[in-house]
């Protein structure tokens, strides 16, 4: 397949607000079930060895009109949640069987109780995990927590869970890890081969359908690409962050490669990343899970930084990684997680005298003639100022 | 005749309603609203009073069998005249009061051709005022302030340049005086005025001279009747304090949720899109209200936001609605707050979209918000009645309609011509309920 | 005692109103002062708030929420929200944050004037707020002080299961002790904790017997405007201590003398009228228009009788009382318990529970823009008590501390329109009782 297929089909999964390739796979077979879930993170390991279709549900971006899901939300709030109640509410989650809420921030957390509100007959779970990084304190709360969620997944897909299933699901899902970080190195290698508008929809493929497919996908893709001839840019090289939860209209991507700037690395889906490492499938399995998420998890807003000195260092040290020239902050209006942290991250760049720029967006932000221009002024900045 | 009033101070227009014992309307004014509220609320209720006067003589010319068939005829030429008397007495008031402020240091040795200048404009304009109140004339507005200013204007410029005096002069003598002629309360000298508008009326149709005299007769008893105010309640909001006292004031949303009943008693959902916030209102079957929304912070779902594209596209307000309806495609507009509606437009001109497609866009993006609100304050159930300025253009109308269908189905929606009314029309209402039969 | 009597003594502020002054203003004059008397100061957060535990280790205790409030209240915080803007912190976020920024900019002078110290820990107590997590990393960035991680599980299921319980139990005696021993240098002493554990609940009983007040008709308190200043000592540096419970007894004193002589709450212009309407208030108060936003309450009658704000630092009105026998495991409980860390199907719960149990005649929420916690899923709560009550709701918008977020034109339109409703609802009702008797 070439690139232009692969993208061709990741752009259709992504404008299907109906779920259609969701709701195919679940009537192929009698007693299939699908688990929603909201940013940042969850183990979707779990979901798998149930032997359900985990699915990342990112709000309605920029083709859904929100009209009964502005009903909830007052107008300081940010777009995500009212566009997922606006899924839900017409109809297009009909075929998840639950939702997850991770604990990104208060507008989410408060959303999983919304969501039992109004849809009380499906599974809703707040998916809390530890700020506490000791093995035998949040370790042993989230090992906890993890078994809860194993108990109730039973309990949905009828079934028992065996430990045997989950290591098999860690395993499928160390691939999808490797193929994803293949991805990034690759686009960090060789970004004028992997655009990252065609990088952002191969991921996002990734939300809809079954792990293993989206490994396969992803490994076409990079082979397509590699063999690709396509030109090199004077571009400048940019690391995009704030973008972990409500995501950008298509089009922003595209304008700030447009004006100029190769994105090298970035927040998007952080579940697909979020382990930094192969979890190990000997064992325990709940166990490595937690203690993955303990101690070889990435880091985001939303999770606390224990040492000072360390606030802002896994930017810089993706900035170093991939050879970016600066950061670009996206976030969108009113999130408080990006908003917050964004000054301390753009100290901890200052010190170490990486440029960047910020600006907000909403999912269905209209103009990007804006956006264009200062991410064109930001890489023409560092073209023709940086030592 | 005992007459209940409401008086609506609205942001942009200030209205008044005058209803009689059984709640059937008598009269209505409306004037442009002004910083101080007493006069605006003054001047409104005296023109609704005019109005009920005019409406008395509707009624005691009906009666005349000279008139048959030509009542409306006659009224009309009467009532056109009679605001043609009002805007030439104003007018003499305004060039006296201009006349006064040539006066300072800016008009040294220039006191007598501005003065000369003066005359000459205001020589002109009465000259062709009556024109502006002839039968089908099309004028800007219906008030003193906007026509004469207009006028005054586009009139003293050539003048100051057959002069070869300074424009600036002359619009500082006006900027000077039509406050305080804006202002300026005349008294009930309205037997004075439609005395002179009746014998220009009369003076125009003397086929009717047969008949003068039992018209001047009818005429003179309807302003004789004594017209008892015998309550007023008025609403609105701003941050001074409204010229009431507080039994006389009720909440507008009250006052707009109980007018819309009034016009269409199967109303249950209001939405009122006016210049400065909207509402979304719930009402019982009484017309009470049950549960309300208001957006008066932003002015994206306002009647504002349609003004900032009208000046960034350099056209009318009232133009914006006819060209949206021409639109042969949508185009999605996301952005819905008007600081970005601009921008948003220009990127979008600049891509090679057309106008009318755009103003389409822009005209659903305004209705998508008052969709949030409504849904915020309870939904939209039948009957559903759609109130305010912007409830005038057509194509914000059928952007409404769409969103209603797709969202609620078959809902009847309500859109009564002089729903700028509304306001008024409950607090009147209310007025009557204050008071026991 | 006649009512002119009871008048005279309560126009002179009350005892309890004076010591709760004193005791807060004591607390700033003893943080200003924590250095040069070599003591330790520890910052924290009012959900989740371990006062008891931080006393075990001599330690002043430093309230940063407090200390907005106390600003915002004193009119100080706008200009430093704008100086945290400039310095690069969003429009969007929590005004309590910039506020305390800026005025760490600004020399970190305290509400009362006097310098507030450089903190030698921060409790980060992560109960019911994201933005606890921020603020406290960026006021780490800024001083450098030791930080100590709690995280109190959030009710996703509307229940504290074991899981959790154990977690905080686990945090506290393995982290969050050891580090506080370490810090202050003063040994961990359990009884001593136990004292401080008995007196808070002596206080938290009479606390909970004044909130409760508010179920009789008149109320003698109210429980929102009123209560900020009942909640004071509980919900800050006091709880624990001798001071506080005889604070409390006092206040107890002052409300059972007012119910014995049928008195409403005072308000800060004297006794209240007639109590004209019941409400049940969901929401934290803008403290930038305090005085202002109370006067709209009572001067229409409005009280009070439950609020959800009263509940923000600790739930003790459905009987948890902080236990002596099993501190460590109480103070989990207690951290669990606050109110903004309760799930919204408990809070619309709590809601509904509050409107039939003080007889309230609906529900108004003020959504604060820069609170998610509270703000996110209000419009819900709003519908869902209307729904299960039958009561009508009214929805306020306003801030916490950024007066550019307090219109009172606005706030007062919505104020008045919904007491209006409920007296045409009222009105109605008594019409058809009368017609049927």
């Amino acid at each position: 397949m070439s690139t232009a297929e692969i993208v061709a089909r990741c752009q259709a999964l992504f404008d299907d607000l109906d779920f259609t390739s969701v709701r195919a796979w679940k009537d192929a077979e009698p007693g299939r079930k699908v688990i929603g879930y909201l940013p940042v993170y969850v183990p979707r390991e779990i979901i798998h060895a149930a032997g359900m279709l985990p699915v990342g549900i990112l709000g309605g971006g920029d083709q859904l009109e929100v009209i009964h899901g502005d009903a909830y939300y007052q107008s300081y709030i940010c777009r995500i949640p009212r566009s997922t109640i606006e899924l839900g509410v017409t109809g297009r989650l009909a075929a998840l069987d639950g939702m997850l809420f991770p604990s990104i921030c208060d507008v989410i957390r408060n959303l999983s109780g919304i969501w039992k509100l109004m849809f009380g007959d499906k599974y809703a779970r707040y998916f809390d995990v530890p700020q506490n990084y000791e093995d035998e304190i949040g370790g042993k709360f989230y090992a906890h927590e993890l078994g809860e969620f194993r108990r109730d997944l039973e309990r949905l897909a009828g079934r028992a869970i065996t430990d045997d299933d989950l290591r098999r699901s860690i395993e499928v899902y160390n691939e999808n890890r490797r193929a994803v970080a293949d991805l990034y190195d690759f686009r960090a290698d060789e970004p004028w081969k992997a655009a990252s508008s065609e990088v952002y929809l191969v991921l996002r493929a990734g939300m809809v359908l079954p792990v293993e497919e989206h490994t396969r996908l992803i490994r076409d893709y990079i082979e397509a690409a590699r063999t690709e001839d396509r030109p090199l840019r004077d571009n400048c090289r940019v690391v995009v962050t704030g973008v972990f939860c409500e995501q950008p209209p298509l089009g922003l991507i595209k304008s700030i490669e447009m004006a100029g700037c190769y994105i090298v690395d970035d927040d998007f889906m952080l579940v697909t990343r979020w382990l930094l490492d192969d979890v190990p499938t000997e064992g325990d399995p709940l166990d490595n899970l937690a203690r993955a998420f303990l101690h070889h998890s990435n880091e985001t807003a939303a999770k606390y930084q224990p040492d000072a000195k360390r606030k802002g260092a896994y930017l810089v040290e993706s900035v170093r990684r991939n050879r970016a020239e600066g950061v670009i902050f996206a976030a969108p209006s009113f999130c408080d997680p990006a908003l917050l942290d964004r000054p301390m991250l753009q100290h901890a760049l200052a010190d170490h005298n990486i440029p960047y720029t910020a600006f907000k967006y909403a999912e269905n932000s209209g103009q990007m003639q804006p956006i264009r221009e200062q991410a064109g002024t930001f890489a023409d900045s560092i073209k023709l100022w940086s030592a | 005749m005992r007459c209940f009033i409401g008086i609506d101070l609205g942001s942009t227009t200030t209205k008044a309603m005058v209803l009689d014992e059984n709640c059937v309307v008598l009269g209505r004014g409306i004037t442009n609203s002004r910083s101080n509220y007493d006069i605006a609320s003054e001047v409104a209720k005296q023109e609704a009073i005019v109005n009920t006067r005019l409406n008395l003589m509707r009624r005691a010319l009906g009666r005349l069998d000279a008139l048959e068939g030509r009542v409306d005829a006659f009224l009309g030429r009467l009532e056109r005249d009679f605001r043609l008397e009002q805007f030439l007495e104003q007018l003499a008031d305004l060039e006296r009061t201009c006349r006064e402020r040539v006066s300072g240091d800016r008009f040294a040795g220039l006191e007598g051709a501005t003065t000369e200048a003066l005359a000459e404009v205001f020589r002109r304009l009465r000259d062709e005022a009556p024109a502006m109140f002839a039968p089908g004339a099309k004028r800007r507005s219906d008030f003193f302030r906007d026509i004469a200013g207009s006028r005054y204007l586009a009139v003293g410029e050539t003048v100051a340049k057959e002069a070869g005096l300074s424009f600036d002069l002359m619009l500082n003598v006006y900027d000077r005086a039509i406050i305080e002629v804006e202002n300026r309360i005349v008294g009930d000298t309205m037997q004075a005025t439609v005395t002179r508008a009746l014998d220009r009326a009369l003076a125009a149709m003397p086929d009717l001279a047969s008949a003068a005299d039992e018209v001047r007769a009818e005429i003179a008893g309807a302003l004789a009747v004594e017209l008892e105010e015998t309550y007023v309640i008025g609403t609105g909001y701003g941050r001074a304090r409204l010229p009431f006292s507080k039994e006389h004031i009720r909440s507008e949303i009250l006052c707009h949720g109980l007018g819309a009943h009034i016009m269409c008693p199967e109303t249950r959902t209001v939405l009122d899109i006016g210049g400065q916030d909207t509402k979304a209102i719930q009402v019982d079957a009484d017309g009470i209200v049950e549960s309300f929304q208001m957006n008066d912070r932003c002015a994206a779902g306002c009647g504002r936001y349609l003004g900032y594209i009208a000046d960034e596209m350099n056209v009318g307000l009232h133009e914006l609605g006819p060209m949206a309806m021409k639109a042969t495609r949508s185009v999605r507009i996301n952005s819905t707050c008007t600081v970005f509606a601009g921008a948003e437009l220009r990127d979008r001109l600049a891509l090679g979209e057309k106008r009318e497609d755009i103003l389409a866009g822009l005209h659903r993006a305004i209705i998508l918000r008052a969709m949030s609100l409504l849904s915020r304050s309870g939904g939209i159930r039948d009957q559903f009645t759609f109130t305010g300025g912007v409830a005038n253009n057509e194509a914000a109308v059928r952007a409404l309609e769409d969103l209603v269908r797709e969202n609620y189905g078959d809902v009847t929606l309500n859109i009564n011509p002089d729903s700028i009314f509304t306001g008024a029309l409950g607090a009147a209402t209310f007025a009557r309920r204050a008071v026991a039969s | 005692m006649t009512s002119k009597q009871a008048t005279a003594r309560t126009v002179q502020k009350e005892e309890s109103m004076l010591r709760q002054k004193a005791m807060i203003a004591d607390n700033f004059t003893r943080l200003s002062r924590a250095k040069e008397e070599g003591r330790k100061v520890a910052s924290t957060f009012v959900p989740g708030n371990l006062n008891e535990l931080l006393m075990c280790f001599d330690f002043a205790r430093n309230f940063p929420e407090i200390n907005s409030l106390q600003l915002g209240m004193r009119k100080k915080t706008g200009r430093l929200i704008m100086e945290a803007e400039r310095a690069g912190h969003s429009e969007d976020v929590c005004t309590y944050v910039k506020s305390d920024l800026g005025m760490m900019a600004q020399g970190n002078i305290g509400p009362t004037g006097e310098p507030l110290p450089k903190p030698d820990v921060l409790l980060l107590s992560y109960t019911g707020c994201f933005t606890f997590m921020k603020w406290f990393e960026l006021v780490r960035e800024q001083y450098g002080s030791e930080t100590i991680m709690l995280h109190v599980p959030y009710q996703g299921d509307g229940v504290i299961t074991e899981n959790m319980r154990d977690y905080v139990v686990t945090q506290l005696k393995d982290e969050v002790i050891p580090a506080l021993e370490r810090i202050s240098g003063v040994k961990f002493d359990i009884d001593r904790l136990r004292e401080y554990m008995r007196e808070s609940a002596k206080a938290e009983e009479d606390l909970v017997w004044v909130l409760q007040s508010a179920k009789n008709k008149p109320s003698p308190i109210d429980a929102y405007f009123g209560a900020v200043y009942y909640v004071g000592p509980i919900f800050s540096a006091f709880r624990g201590t001798p001071e506080a419970t005889d604070y409390y007894r006092v206040l107890r004193g002052e409300i059972e003398e007012r119910l014995r002589l049928g008195l409403g709450p005072i308000t800060p212009e004297g006794e209240m009228g007639e109590e004209r309407y019941r409400l049940v208030v969901e929401g934290p108060p803008n403290w930038t228009s305090f005085r202002d936003f109370w006067k709209m309450f009572y001067s229409e009658g409005a009280v009070v009788v439950a609020s959800t704000y009263a509940k923000v630092g600790g739930v003790y009105d459905f009987g948890f009382r902080h236990d002596p026998d099993h501190p460590i495991e109480s103070l989990a409980e207690y951290c669990l318990g606050c109110y903004t860390n309760l799930n919204l199907p408990t809070r619309a719960d709590m809601l509904a529970r509050y409107i039939e149990d003080y007889e309230a005649d609906g529900l108004l929420i003020n959504s604060i823009k820069s609170c998610n916690s509270f703000g996110a899923g209000q419009l819900l709560l709003l519908r869902e008590v209307e729904g299960r009550t039958g009561k009508p709701g009214a929805f306020i918008e306003t801030d916490l501390v950024d007066p550019r977020y307090f219109s009172a034109a606005n706030v007062k339109n919505r104020l008045e329109s919904y007491f209006q409703m409920i007296d045409q609802k009222k009105g109605r009702a008594t019409a058809t009782e009368g017609a049927a008797a």
